[in-house]
């Protein structure tokens, strides 16, 4: 399936998709297409799987462990995309990788694409990258058919927000709050605020998906009863997997549980 | 027309540089050039800066002709541009108190900034206390263990030091710490960064506030020689002694421009800091430019007796002349920058850092090949009384 049927159909049943994050390779990439599996069959609609880096400087201390944990355990550019190609292959669930973009530029973007198409990858999320930066990169995506995913923040001006929507494919990537990516206990009353603001600008264009600090079910029905398409969560599903490393069945068990509650969150039943 | 202009097009030299930086931190970036390119031609904050740099901070600093090492090299004339004389021991004040002035005229009330051995920390500290911000330095916890005595002096000069645990707990993870500091608190905080890296503006911008370097160093030498240098020397750590050396410079094409990389312990060692030498071009801390990196595009870490010197990229605009030609970029060891560094200490009284050791132990060797009317500038970018216990410990010499 791709990222925009999903969201249509989510859309006709009146409901929003849960996106899930992990790292590629954490704790060992033998474990990733297990996690991914459990976050699918506890109701994911939309995986997102991480490449490894050595200067996450987008990420709090959480997903800057796994990181670490993923490098360690020999996690390179190409293993990752190996992973997605079993996940695709064992699941029906669009799957997007997250990367810095110094991997990138480093394998060379074009054989970077080509690489991820042959791992069926639906699109590519790359959050140092602004749009001015990405003359050569979206091109080469369009061309190998993949969804580019940029991001917003609360500090994005409506003039920069247009710009970016014609950049993007498959779901707008909206950064709730000023910082970095790890749970919060709260809800910021901003992020609510600033959903409402750019909604005008997206609706009927490109999905709204919203992360960077969502790690709870009435922090997902919130932004998703303000209207936006989609939540992300992230760093929830990286501190359990941390967690509980060292018994693969809890942490199976606990992500599955734990993604079919978030994934309730995001089901409107007054819609 | 000029080969080489002011201002980069969307902050690029060439292909170098840019901004890939999260969109979070695009608001401030560009908050920053629309100051920068306000305040530059402000005759007012001209006028403040160099008041503070000249009654404050000690410009300009002498051209000194060292007669002594020039005689026992026996080759072109060396002079010393004393960088060291400056207050804090370093150039780094050109750019601190440049860009502590702008933070305070932008009405920011706290200033972070990252640094290596502290000798960044250490002028944004002066710089921020005699002009009333609160400063926050991020520092590697590895650097902090290292360098005690400079923590304690940034302590002293009223500013806060962050222990950094993340990544290799070294300079560029201090960096990446900084901006994430930054992305958190873009409204009220201003990210003093301490060399010409990082996103566009801020390569131009330390670059601008280093220049005064090269503006001194070409009067002085016009005025001592009568004539243009044939040769100027620093050393590159991020770049910004070198950049402010040369850049007045570019145009006139006569003067060979020559970099300094920190080789460590031998490029074949894999343990230096050469990224121009020996790197690869890579993507972070919002720049295109060289990085020391392996074949997936991790960055890698870094060693050198010099902690200065001690950063896995360069910046970009030293990237750009090299493939302009325009600059040439060479290594040298630890070994060899110590041996420069007793060397200059014996014959000319002047202890020198251990970073531009580095830059002098190539310019000898330089000056033995030209003729005895060339003339050598090497920025003398800092005072030895830092790496006095680090090359005691080099030498095994118990103090
Ligand atoms: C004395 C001295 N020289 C040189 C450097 C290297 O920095 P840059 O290459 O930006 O001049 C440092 C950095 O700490 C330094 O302290």
């Amino acid at each position: 399936m791709s990222i925009e049927k999903s969201f249509k159909r989510l859309k006709e049943e009146g409901n929003g998709a849960l996106i899930s994050y992990i790292m590629g390779g954490d704790p060992q990439p033998d474990l990733t297409p297990r996690i991914a599996g459990a976050l699918v069959e506890g109701g994911t609609d939309i995986l997102e799987l991480g490449i490894p880096f050595s200067d996450p400087i987008a990420d709090g201390p959480t997903i800057q462990g796994a990181n670490q944990r993923a490098l360690s355990s020999g996690t390179t550019p190409l293993k990752v995309l190996e992973l997605a190609s079993q996940i695709k292959d064992d699941h029906d669930v669009p799957l997007v990788i997250l990367t810095y973009y110094n991997p990138i530029f480093r394998i060379g973007p074009k054989k970077f694409f080509d690489m991820a198409k042959k791992s069926k990858v639906d699109g590519v999320i790359v959050p140092d990258l602004p749009v001015e930066e990405a003359q050569d990169y979206k091109p080469i995506a369009d061309t190998h058919g993949l969804d580019t995913i940029f991001l917003a923040s609360p500090s994005t001006t409506i003039d920069r927000l247009e710009k970016i929507i014609k950049y993007t494919s498959g779901f707008l990537y909206l950064v709730s709050l000023f910082g970095v990516t790890g749970a919060r206990e709260k809800l910021q009353q901003s992020t609510i605020y600033i959903i409402k603001k750019f909604l005008p600008y997206t609706a009927g264009r490109i999905p709204l998906a919203v992360g960077f600090g969502i790690s709870q079910p009435h922090h997902i029905k919130s932004i998703i009863e303000a209207g936006a398409d989609g939540a992300i969560v992230g760093s929830a599903f990286v501190e359990m997997i941390k967690r509980s490393r060292y018994d693969v069945n809890m942490m199976l068990n606990g992500i599955r549980r734990y993604a079919s509650e978030l994934k309730r969150a995001t089901i409107l039943k007054s819609k | 027309m000029k080969e080489f202009t002011n201002n980069p097009l969307d902050g690029k030299y060439g292909k170098y540089g840019g901004r890939f930086v999260p969109e979070t931190l695009m608001s401030a970036v560009l908050e920053l050039e629309k100051a920068y390119s306000s305040l530059k031609k402000d005759p007012d904050f001209k006028e403040e800066l160099e008041y503070y740099l000249s009654e404050y901070a000690g410009r300009p600093t002498p051209l000194y002709f060292a007669k002594n090492l020039t005689e026992k090299v026996g080759g072109a004339k060396i002079y010393l541009k004393r960088e060291d004389l400056l207050h804090g021991g370093a150039h780094k004040i050109n750019n601190t108190m440049g860009q502590a002035l702008m933070a305070k005229r932008m009405g920011k009330t706290r200033v972070i900034a990252e640094t290596g051995a502290g000798q960044h920390g250490v002028a944004t500290a002066i710089a921020c206390a005699v002009l009333g911000l609160k400063a926050e330095i991020y520092m590697g916890k590895e650097d902090i263990e290292r360098q005690k005595l400079n923590v304690f002096r940034m302590n002293l000069l009223n500013a806060k030091v962050h222990p950094v645990e993340s990544g290799s707990m070294t300079l560029k993870d201090s960096i990446n710490e900084a901006l994430r500091d930054w992305v958190t608190n873009i409204q009220t905080t201003y990210y003093l960064i301490g060399s010409v890296v990082g996103p566009h503006p801020y390569p131009m911008i330390v670059r601008d506030f280093q220049s005064v370097i090269g503006r001194e160093i070409k009067a002085q030498i016009m005025k001592k020689e009568n004539g243009l240098p044939d040769a100027l020397v620093a050393c590159v750590g991020g770049g910004s002694n070198a950049m402010g050396t040369f850049y007045p410079f570019l145009n006139d094409p006569s003067v060979k421009l020559y970099g300094v990389e920190a080789a460590g312990h031998g490029i074949e060692s894999g343990k230096h800091a050469a990224s121009l030498c020996a790197g690869y071009e890579g993507v972070l801390h919002g720049m295109l430019t060289y990085f020391l990196q392996d074949e997936h595009g991790q960055i890698c870490t870094t060693h050198s007796i010099s902690a200065g010197l001690d950063y896995p990229g360069v910046g970009p605009e030293h990237s750009f002349l090299k493939a302009k030609g325009r600059a040439e970029y060479k290594s040298v060891t630890d070994d060899k920058a110590v041996e420069a560094f007793l060397e200059l200490s014996k014959t000319e009284g002047i202890v020198p850092a251990l970073e531009p050791s580095h830059s002098l132990a190539f310019a000898i060797e330089l000056a033995g090949t030209m003729k005895k009317d060339d003339l050598i500038v090497l920025t003398l970018s800092g005072r030895g009384d830092k790496d006095v216990q680090v090359v005691a410990d080099y030498l095994k010499v118990k103090v």
